[in-house]
């Protein structure tokens, strides 16, 4: 990606976020948008991260295979067992961190 | 005749903020840090990483962003996924759309800047509280401070991430960045069902160029979301 290309997005994506922010502060009548378009705001977090989740642990299978792929996925699901468990930020990246340098290490 | 200390006050409403807001940052510097470190890894100048937090100021929209920029997506591509991604913030503007109203634009305008997920969490709970006329300045408060440790942690990863060794696979705090965010968004059924069946349609539609696919299904994942709640 040029130079040129990466700010003009950088400036497209400012514009993009602070018109998602400012929204209703500038315009208060938007309440009047359908009622199922204000609802489904609530599940695009996870929605988006669910999608973006399941592209980045795939891309690694398609392109190294199973075979090297694996420890990954094995710490994604430790990760995310430990995660669910705790609620905890730094414990979900941390141990499945730690779970893949661990599998790298025995497999080495 | 009230003592000076009990009443409201412009710089107490201000850094009551700030301290209701101090215990998130635990789950906003390592993100912060990590970006940075990625950032350079995808790429990214040191002043494009630091730019991203500066101009966009959005953790998701800028992990999302560092893929398409090493997938070398078009500028249109990147510009309309940072969109969706924050299509939740329209969520947030909404619920405090009543509380800034006799605000002047610049007030508003900054608030808007600030106002990320941390922040409303904190602010929304300020306004069920009585004595509102200078509420702005604790939603300031709030705002600010994630606003510099974000700053402060992006710098950091900069200038820290150049020197983290390939074999400790850093590309994998990626996704586990995303996993840590998504976790606390699964909160009913509905959120599952959103969560899953995005997943599985994104895994679908993974041919698609640029991570379309990923923002197609997000969308589509929404809708199914919607529908089922309002079967139920």
């Amino acid at each position: 990606m040029s130079t040129t290309s990466f700010w003009l997005a950088v400036v497209g994506g400012m514009l993009v976020t602070f018109a998602t922010r400012v929204s209703f502060f500038a315009l208060p009548h938007l309440d009047r948008l359908p009622p199922l378009f204000l609802r489904g705001l609530r599940f695009v977090p996870a929605a988006v991260l669910g999608a973006l989740l399941a592209t980045l642990l795939a891309t690694p299978i398609a392109e190294l295979g199973w075979g090297t792929a694996w420890p990954r996925l094995a710490a994604a699901a430790v990760a995310g067992l430990a995660g669910l468990r705790t609620r905890n930020t730094w414990i979900t990246i941390g141990l499945g961190m730690v779970t893949l340098w661990g599998l790298q290490a025995v497999l080495r | 005749m009230q003592s000076p200390s009990s009443q409201p006050s412009a710089r107490r409403e201000f850094f009551d903020g700030v301290r209701d807001q101090a215990p998130l940052l635990l789950g906003v510097v390592p993100f912060g840090l990590i970006f940075g470190a990625l950032a350079l890894q995808a790429g990214v100048s040191r002043l494009g990483a630091q730019g991203l937090s500066l101009f966009i100021f959005a953790g998701s929209a800028q992990f999302v962003s560092l893929n398409l920029i090493a997938a070398n997506a078009p500028v249109a591509v990147m510009v309309f996924t940072v969109f969706v991604v924050n299509l939740r913030h329209v969520l947030y503007s909404a619920s405090l759309s009543r509380h800034v109203r006799h605000l002047s634009a610049g007030w508003k305008a900054l608030l808007a800047y600030l106002l990320t997920d941390e922040a409303f969490a904190v602010a929304q709970r300020r306004y069920l509280r009585p004595d509102l006329t200078l509420a702005h300045w604790y939603t300031l408060g709030t705002g600010l401070t994630l606003w510099v440790s974000w700053q402060v942690s992006t710098l950091v990863g900069i200038l820290f991430g150049a020197s983290i060794p390939a074999g400790w696979s850093l590309d994998f705090a990626l996704p586990m960045t995303f996993l840590a965010m998504l976790l606390p968004a699964l909160v009913d059924r509905p959120t599952w069902v959103a969560a899953l069946s995005a997943a599985g349609l994104a895994l679908a539609l993974r041919p698609l160029p640029y991570n379309l696919g990923m923002v197609t299904a997000a969308m589509a994942a929404v809708g199914i979301a919607v529908l089922l709640e309002r079967d139920r």
